[in-house]
Formats: C-alpha cells, sequence, structure tokens
C-alpha cells in the first residue's frame, strides 16, 4: 500500500539509526517490521495491555500506540537494547531467578516497564512497583513473582550503586 | 532449576507464531460478522477484489460446496459461515494479500448484505419450546439429529437417590450461575500454512499438534502423512489453543493458492473465538442431621457457542465429577450442553469443574449455614479418607485430603479472631485427567553423549521442555544443557493425545522416562557385548559414563566402540497409558486426582460493595514438584485466573446476540493492583502415578477460588451471592437488599 513516508533519526538501544517510515505506521510494527525487533510483542494494538512496552526519552510507552513518525530525535530502548556487554540486565536476571516468566509474551514489556521505573526511582515501594506494571497485563503468572523479581533487582542495584559510590 | 526457554524469553528473542514470516507469505485478514444470527443474502467482493497487492478474496461462496466443516467432536464449524452467520464476529470472508496493510484495509471494502435474525444466547431462551435452533437438521454429541439446541446429554447415576430423598434432615435446592469467561491469552491468534510436496504444513500456537492434524485431515479430505504440525511456543493457552481455530482455513488456503498463507489477528479478535462454558447448575443436596451429604441431585447446563468444539466432553467429564470431592451414596447427575448463538466455547482451564465447584462448594456452604456447623467442620465430614472410594468404579482418594484442608484453613488464620467487616471462606475442588490417554515420546543418545528428546507435547508457558528436560538428565546421567527437548512437530514426535488436563508432567513425562530407560538398556546390552561389563544387571550409569572394568566409559565412546567410526546414535522409544476400564464412562479411571484446597480472606466495603480480597490461599497434592520453582509459579496464576472470573470478568451480550464487551477496554482481567497475597502449598508425598510419584498441577487453585471467596463475603457482612462475578454493584446490591449496606452497618 501507498502512504506517505517520512525520513527519522533517533537513537535506537544506542546506535543512531536513521530510515524512512510510513506515517501511518506505529512505534510498534516499525520496529518488528523493519527493523527485526520482534521482542516488542504486539497484543491488543491500542495501549491496553503493555506487551509491546519500550522505553522513549526514559518513559516506558506503548508502542502500538506511538506513531513512528512521533520518535525522530528521540532515544528508545527497547528489549533487545537492555543487555549491555552480553551481559544480562539485574532485571532480566531477576526474573529468571524468581519464576516470574511462564508463557513469555508479556515478559519483555514487563521487563521494560520494569526498567522505566527502577531508572527514575531506584528503591520503590511495592505498591509504587504494582502501579507501575498496572498497564501490562499477565495472564500466567499472577504478578506476584514479577513484583519480587523488580523487588530483588532493586537492591541488586543499590548494592552495585554503594559498592560504586565506595570504590 | 531455571526454566530451559527462560533467557530468550527475558531477552524477547523467543519467536512465536505471530513473529514468524515466510518468503512470498500472502497476509491474511477475517470480516467478522456484525451480527449473531442472520442471513447472508449477498455478498459484494469487488471493491476489495480489484485493490493492488490483494491477491485474492474469498466468502463461503468461492470455497468448495458444501463448504468443508470442522471440530474436534462434531465438524459443525466452517471455514467461512455459510448461508447463515451464527455468532457475533463470526469469520463471514478473508482478504489475501501481500502485506498485512493491504489486506487490512481491504476488509472494510466487502460489502454484505444481511437479513438479521433472532439469536438465542442464555440457557433459558435456547431451551424454549420454539427457540430458534443453532443447527437444525445437524448432529449431536450422540450422532442423533438435532431437534433442539442440545447438542450434549450426559446421565450418571449411583445409589438410590428417591428413596434417599426422604432420609435427609435438610434438603438445600439452589440455582447458580457462572458467566462465559474470556481465555485472555496474550499472543493473538495467528498461524501460517504452507504446501508441501504431499500436501501442507501449518506452523500454530497449538496445544494438541496431533488432534489438529486430523482435524485438518478430515475437513480438508487429506491423508493424515498429508498434514504436518509444528506446534510454537504458545503465548498463552489455558485451553484456548486446545483445538482448531484458523488452521483449517488456512491449510485450505495455501493449498489453494500453493503459497505460505498466514492468518493473524488481534487480542480483541480472540473474543470473538473463543471463551469457557457458561453454566446454570441446579443442585438439591440432602444433609443428615451431622452434616453429611445423602444425596446430590444435579442438574448441570452448559451454555455452548455456536459450534461444538469440545464443549459436549467438557460437559460429560466435569459432570461425571458433579458431586465434586465428596463422599456421595446416592446421585443423579444430568449435564448437558446447550448450543447458543455465541461466541464458540472450548476447554479452559479447569475443563468445566470451576463451573460445577463453584455450586458444590456453595452448597456446602449454604449448609454449613443451615446446620449451624462451621464451613471447614462440614467439609471435613464429608471428605474421604486416603483409599476411599467416592465416585463409584472410580480411582479411590489418592491424598490425604482432610490435612490439605486443614491446612489452608489454618493458612488464613481460621479461627482466630478478625475486625469487621473481614471474612474468611475455604473451598475445595477436583478435576480429573484425561482418563487412558495416550503419550509417546523417543529420546536419542548422541555420539557426543548429548541427548535430544521429542515429545508431542508443546510448550506454552507451563514449564514442560524444562521438566521432560530434568526427567531426562537424571535418567540418563547426563547434564541437563546436554539436552534438547523438541515439541509439538507430529513429523519428528511420536503420538501425544494433547497438552491439556495437568497430564503432561505425568503421561508424557513416564514416556520420556521410558523412552530413556529404553536407551539406558542399549547402553547396557552393548556395554556387555563388548565386554566392559560382565553381566547387564552390574550396569551402573554415572556422570555421562557407564562403569566399566577398567574404569568409567563415557557414552559417547561406547557407542564409538560398539557402532564404529562413523558413530551414529541410538533411539530409545516410550509409551505410557493410563488404566483403561470399559465400563467407565469416560473409558478408564482417573491416573490421579487434581486436588485442590483454598482458603481466601476478604475485606468488604459496605458502601460500594467492593471485595477486597486480602489473601488467596491453595494447597495442593502435588505427589512430587519436579520443578518446584515453576510448579508454585502455575499455582499462583491459576489462583489469580481464579480471582478474575470471581471478582470482575464477564463476557456480555445485548439481546440480540451482540458481544458488548470484546476487548481488554471493557473485559478486565486482574492487573497487578487487585493482586492480594497469595500463597500456594504443595503437598508432596511421592504418591502420584508420574515420574518420581508426580501429579499434574496447575489447573487446580483456578476451581475453587470462587466458593472460597463467596463464603469469605457471607462471613464477612452475611450476604449470599449465587451468581459470578463478585462485581461490586452485585454486593451492594444484595447488601442493600439484606438491609447490610452502609446506612445499616452495626
Amino acid at each position: 500500500m501507498v502512504t506517505e513516508s517520512v525520513a527519522i533519526t533517533f537513537t535506537l538501544n544506542g546506535v543512531t539509526t536513521s530510515l524512512d517510515v510510513s506515517c501511518t505506521h506505529t512505534l510498534a510494527k516499525v520496529l518488528r517490521e523493519q527493523l527485526g525487533l520482534i521482542g516488542t510483542k504486539i497484543s491488543c494494538e491500542q495501549g491496553e495491555c503493555g506487551a509491546c512496552t519500550v522505553i522513549v526519552d526514559g518513559k516506558a510507552v506503548n508502542s502500538c500506540i506511538v506513531l513512528a513518525p512521533e520518535v525522530d530525535g528521540c532515544a528508545v530502548l527497547t528489549i533487545e537494547g537492555l543487555a549491555q556487554h552480553g551481559e544480562l540486565d539485574p532485571i532480566q536476571t531477576a526474573f529468571m531467578e524468581e519464576g516470574a516468566v511462564q508463557c513469555g509474551y508479556c515478559t519483555a514489556g514487563m521487563i521494560m516497564s520494569a526498567k522505566a521505573l527502577l531508572m527514575e526511582n531506584p528503591d520503590p515501594t511495592d505498591r509504587e512497583i504494582r502501579e507501575a506494571l498496572a498497564g501490562n497485563l499477565c495472564r500466567c503468572t499472577g504478578y506476584q513473582r514479577i513484583v519480587q523479581a523488580i523487588t530483588a533487582a532493586a537492591k541488586k542495584l543499590q548494592a552495585v550503586d554503594a559498592v560504586a559510590r565506595k570504590g | 532449576m531455571r526454566r530451559a526457554d527462560v533467557v530468550k524469553k527475558v531477552t524477547g528473542a523467543l519467536e512465536y507464531t505471530i513473529d514468524s514470516h515466510m518468503a512470498g507469505m500472502l497476509h491474511g485478514k477475517l470480516l467478522r460478522s456484525p451480527l449473531a444470527r442472520a442471513r447472508i443474502i449477498g455478498i459484494d467482493l469487488a471493491g476489495a477484489q480489484k485493490m493492488p497487492g490483494v491477491a485474492a478474496v474469498l466468502s463461503a461462496t468461492e470455497l468448495p460446496q458444501p463448504v468443508p466443516r470442522f471440530g474436534p467432536v462434531i465438524a459443525d464449524q466452517p471455514l467461512l459461515a455459510s448461508e447463515e452467520t451464527k455468532y457475533h464476529g463470526e469469520p463471514v470472508a478473508i482478504v489475501l494479500a501481500n502485506d498485512e496493510d493491504t489486506a487490512a484495509a481491504a476488509v472494510p471494502q466487502i460489502h454484505v448484505e444481511y437479513e438479521e435474525l433472532p439469536a438465542v444466547c442464555t440457557v433459558a431462551d435456547a431451551l424454549k419450546p420454539g427457540a430458534p435452533l443453532v443447527h437444525p437438521g445437524g448432529k449431536r454429541h450422540d450422532g442423533k439429529i438435532c431437534d433442539s439446541n442440545v447438542c450434549g446429554e450426559f446421565e450418571f447415576q449411583w445409589g438410590d437417590i428417591d428413596k434417599a430423598k426422604h432420609e435427609c434432615a435438610a434438603i438445600i435446592d439452589e440455582v447458580y450461575s457462572f458467566p462465559m469467561i474470556h481465555h485472555h491469552a496474550l499472543e493473538p491468534l495467528s498461524c501460517i500454512a504452507y504446501p508441501m510436496d504431499k500436501g501442507v504444513a501449518i506452523k500454530s500456537p497449538i496445544q494438541s499438534p496431533f488432534i489438529l492434524q486430523r482435524v485438518v485431515a478430515a475437513c480438508l479430505g487429506l491423508e493424515l502423512s498429508a498434514v504436518r504440525v509444528m506446534a510454537s511456543d504458545i503465548g498463552g493457552g489455558f485451553g484456548s489453543r486446545g483445538y482448531a481455530k484458523l488452521e483449517p482455513l488456512a491449510a485450505y488456503l495455501a493449498m489453494r493458492t500453493g503459497r505460505p498463507v498466514k492468518i493473524s489477528t488481534s487480542l480483541d479478535d480472540g473474543f470473538f473465538t473463543v471463551r469457557r462454558l457458561a453454566a446454570t447448575v441446579r443442585m438439591q443436596t440432602g444433609f443428615d442431621g451431622e452434616g453429611r451429604i445423602v444425596f446430590q441431585d444435579v442438574q448441570d447446563d452448559f451454555l455452548m457457542g455456536a459450534y461444538a468444539d469440545t464443549s459436549t466432553r467438557i460437559a460429560q467429564k466435569a459432570g461425571f465429577l458433579g458431586c465434586g470431592l465428596y463422599r456421595t451414596p446416592n446421585a443423579r447427575i444430568v449435564a448437558r450442553a446447550i448450543y447458543s448463538h455465541t461466541v464458540v466455547s472450548t476447554a479452559c482451564r479447569g475443563f468445566g469443574m470451576p463451573q460445577l465447584v463453584w455450586a458444590i462448594e456453595s452448597q456446602m456452604n449454604a449448609a454449613s449455614r443451615l446446620l449451624k456447623i462451621d464451613p471447614l467442620e462440614i467439609r471435613l465430614r464429608n471428605l474421604p479418607a486416603r483409599g476411599e472410594v467416592f465416585v463409584p468404579g472410580d480411582t479411590p482418594a489418592d491424598g490425604d485430603w482432610r490435612e490439605g484442608l486443614k491446612r489452608a484453613a489454618a493458612m488464613v488464620g481460621w479461627g482466630t479472631p478478625k475486625k469487621s467487616n473481614v471474612g474468611r471462606g475455604v473451598a475445595v475442588g477436583v478435576k480429573t485427567p484425561i482418563p487412558a490417554s495416550v503419550s509417546n515420546a523417543v529420546a536419542k543418545l548422541h555420539a557426543d553423549g548429548g541427548a535430544t528428546v521429542a515429545v508431542g507435547t508443546t510448550e506454552m508457558g507451563q514449564g514442560a521442555r524444562t521438566v521432560f528436560a530434568q526427567i531426562a538428565a537424571e535418567i540418563l546421567r547426563i547434564p541437563f544443557a546436554q539436552i534438547q527437548v523438541i515439541m509439538g512437530d507430529t513429523a519428528i514426535a511420536p503420538f501425544d493425545f494433547a497438552t491439556a488436563a495437568s497430564r503432561s508432567t505425568v503421561t508424557m513425562g513416564r514416556a520420556v522416562m521410558a523412552a530413556c530407560e529404553e536407551l539406558l538398556s542399549q547402553l547396557r546390552a552393548m556395554a556387555r557385548e563388548l565386554g566392559v561389563i560382565d553381566r547387564e544387571a552390574d550396569a551402573e550409569f554415572v556422570n555421562a559414563t557407564i562403569k566399566g572394568r577398567q574404569g568409567p566409559i563415557a557414552y559417547g565412546e561406547l557407542l564409538k566402540q560398539y557402532l564404529g567410526t562413523s558413530h551414529g546414535e541410538i533411539t530409545g522409544r516410550g509409551m505410557f497409558q493410563g488404566e483403561k476400564d470399559s465400563r467407565h464412562p469416560l473409558g478408564g479411571l482417573s491416573d490421579f486426582w487434581e486436588v485442590i484446597f483454598t482458603s481466601a480472606e476478604v475485606e468488604v466495603d459496605r458502601a460500594t460493595g467492593k471485595v477486597a480480597v486480602k489473601k488467596l490461599v491453595s494447597v495442593s497434592e502435588v505427589g512430587l514438584a519436579i520443578n518446584p520453582l515453576q510448579a508454585e509459579a502455575q499455582e499462583e496464576g491459576s489462583l489469580i485466573m481464579g480471582l478474575g472470573h470471581t471478582l470482575m470478568e464477564e463476557l456480555v451480550y445485548d439481546e440480540s446476540g451482540k458481544l458488548l464487551n470484546a476487548g481488554p477496554l471493557d473485559y478486565r482481567i486482574p492487573t497487578a493492583m487487585d493482586i492480594p497475597i497469595i500463597e500456594t502449598h504443595l503437598v508432596e508425598n511421592r504418591d502420584g502415578p508420574g515420574p518420581y510419584g508426580a501429579k499434574g498441577i496447575g489447573e487446580g487453585p483456578v476451581i475453587a477460588v470462587a466458593p472460597a471467596i463467596a463464603d469469605a463475603v457471607y462471613d464477612a457482612v452475611g450476604v449470599v451471592i449465587k451468581d459470578l462475578p463478585l462485581t461490586p454493584e452485585r454486593v451492594w446490591s444484595a447488601l442493600n437488599a439484606a438491609g447490610r449496606g452502609a446506612k445499616n452497618a452495626n
């Protein structure tokens, strides 16, 4: 189908990326279909389930309701960009260790919401964690272990931080 | 033990069907009926056909006639609605285009003229004399022709119920209702079909690849060998991916066009595809003066959707356990599956038991009130002891059930003081796996000492891949990391009945065990022949080696010595089938009982009717948790799925048969904000038929949440509610009707 396209440049997982995107395409579609980043999941496509959560300029957003041209000039972080130098993010490790993963379809979105939360608030309360996840649906886990994983990751990050400050 | 697939899942690398793409693939998008029951007067495809990039547009008229139909029990579902639509959202036409955008844009260019017809959407309406028939002239479960909307009717009886009715101190006669629930798996339905040199291959998130193979072959007139099903890992099943949905149409279109065809949908489409059966249950229960059950007279009316799918089996199998877990000397159970003009109903976690246990346990709560016996105590009096038969002709009680229930009650502080408007409830639930069902497995020991296990089970988050690798590692004495588990491919794996009914760890687990043990037998024989050991009985396997007379020999080395320098590998096969019994109404005995004890503590706001669940507990008899982390996590998820149908979930239809809340915006499932403290306790007595004494798990907790919470609500504020869900509106209305609202609060 022919639709108007626009050239955009943004930082994707730390790498400057330029491409032509259709004005009608969402960020989720561009990530998945143009860039092959299938870790960002699509499900409701109306901003209700959170499976497509990515971080744009430090904020968790539903990439299924963000039009791709809107991220021109922004920094976009997806699940694929979370591991650093081949090492998983502490949130990813905590999800593994706490048993917070079942079918896995909500997992990437959950982790991205958690990442955005901990970037802004490194020491969240249980309530703050639940609020940060309120837009991410999961039908498998019952959420308890997801909340536990984020709590554990926060603790771990704080410990790493404390060591770094001392050192 | 971490999940085998967990790194892929936390990094987003796992490819689900919806993520998959093939060269030359056509994208299919469905046009759904905006009406429930309507005669299709005409369809104009021209507008869609002439759009650039559109390869084909088809309605039922463009399909072979009569339109091919499919279904696991009754082949009543057409590839596309033929002549008359039968529910709101039924697929009426499909566009195939070179890309998904074009297909989606072409769908609204199809114009259909309908004549709306009256629809039936409730049990009462479907059973009215003269009600419109969903399938006039169609076949029932028993092969007879439909002369009403009753598609399946099953009766179970024991003792002398008519005599028993005169021997009771109290008889409670009530009607309970359980709404239509959507599974709400997060991965939207999709599938890809492509032509093989003979027939068609299908990639789909399907729980039962071998049933899909059979159903597609029957629908399209193909041999079984001409249909290959490759189940990809599923983004949430819960029964919704049990049986054919989009696959028969995709398979037909792939063969017709000679190209790969992908049909993909969104989460909303799921609401127009599958749901749990609703139920209206009338129960008459007689008790003696001490609260012991004398009889149960049960009428289970399950409201099916417009096509049978597996609905009649659910009515049959759940109906068989219509008296639940209790010792019931006299019983009559009539279970009916009734067609309606609503979305197709299918298996859903618990397979009919949450609906029946809602009624059974509500009766126990009613008896507790009437006879003034503590809700825990009246249940303890009726639970069978280990070894006691509670359903005549079936497996006796296989656990210490009274202990389990007492533990669940203790975990919410049963009998301890509580604040006003706070209440506690307990409930018990049960279900049976699939009697006498078959699982096969193949295990290959490779030249380097690693192994591949091939099974027909599919991975849907329950963790089967991990559990099978653990079992194989344990038997073969090789590291977990050296075992690859290949799942759900009908061309590679031997036959398995289904990934359903909490059966995989037990039945496929046993098959995997047997396949691996056969490998060890072969190694023993090789070692003896080579003179590594003197007698096969001497063989000892440790750390991927067999202990020989001159020290340990690695498996790979033994294979090399025996098979020659070309190496090669050996293959073991394993099979497990539960006990068959031709006299049993379900064809065999229950391999084990999946039993659950649930307790809840709630606080009710008398001003708003809102039920805040403070704590939710399940105690289950699991035999042995092969992977405790996964087992506990599954039980927790199952509890919260139960919390959803207890407090908030319900598909709402208007009188014309329109579904009013299709989608996550209007149909709310629990979020992280709704979760109480959850505790699951696994009782491990190693007394199950599965590997190392395991029983099946994962469905149990969903079964008994509703009655536990409902009785906690009664305990808190003194109102009894017989219809789910316990929405604030419903609780508020009950409070005010009883004069117990905020104004009357004591």
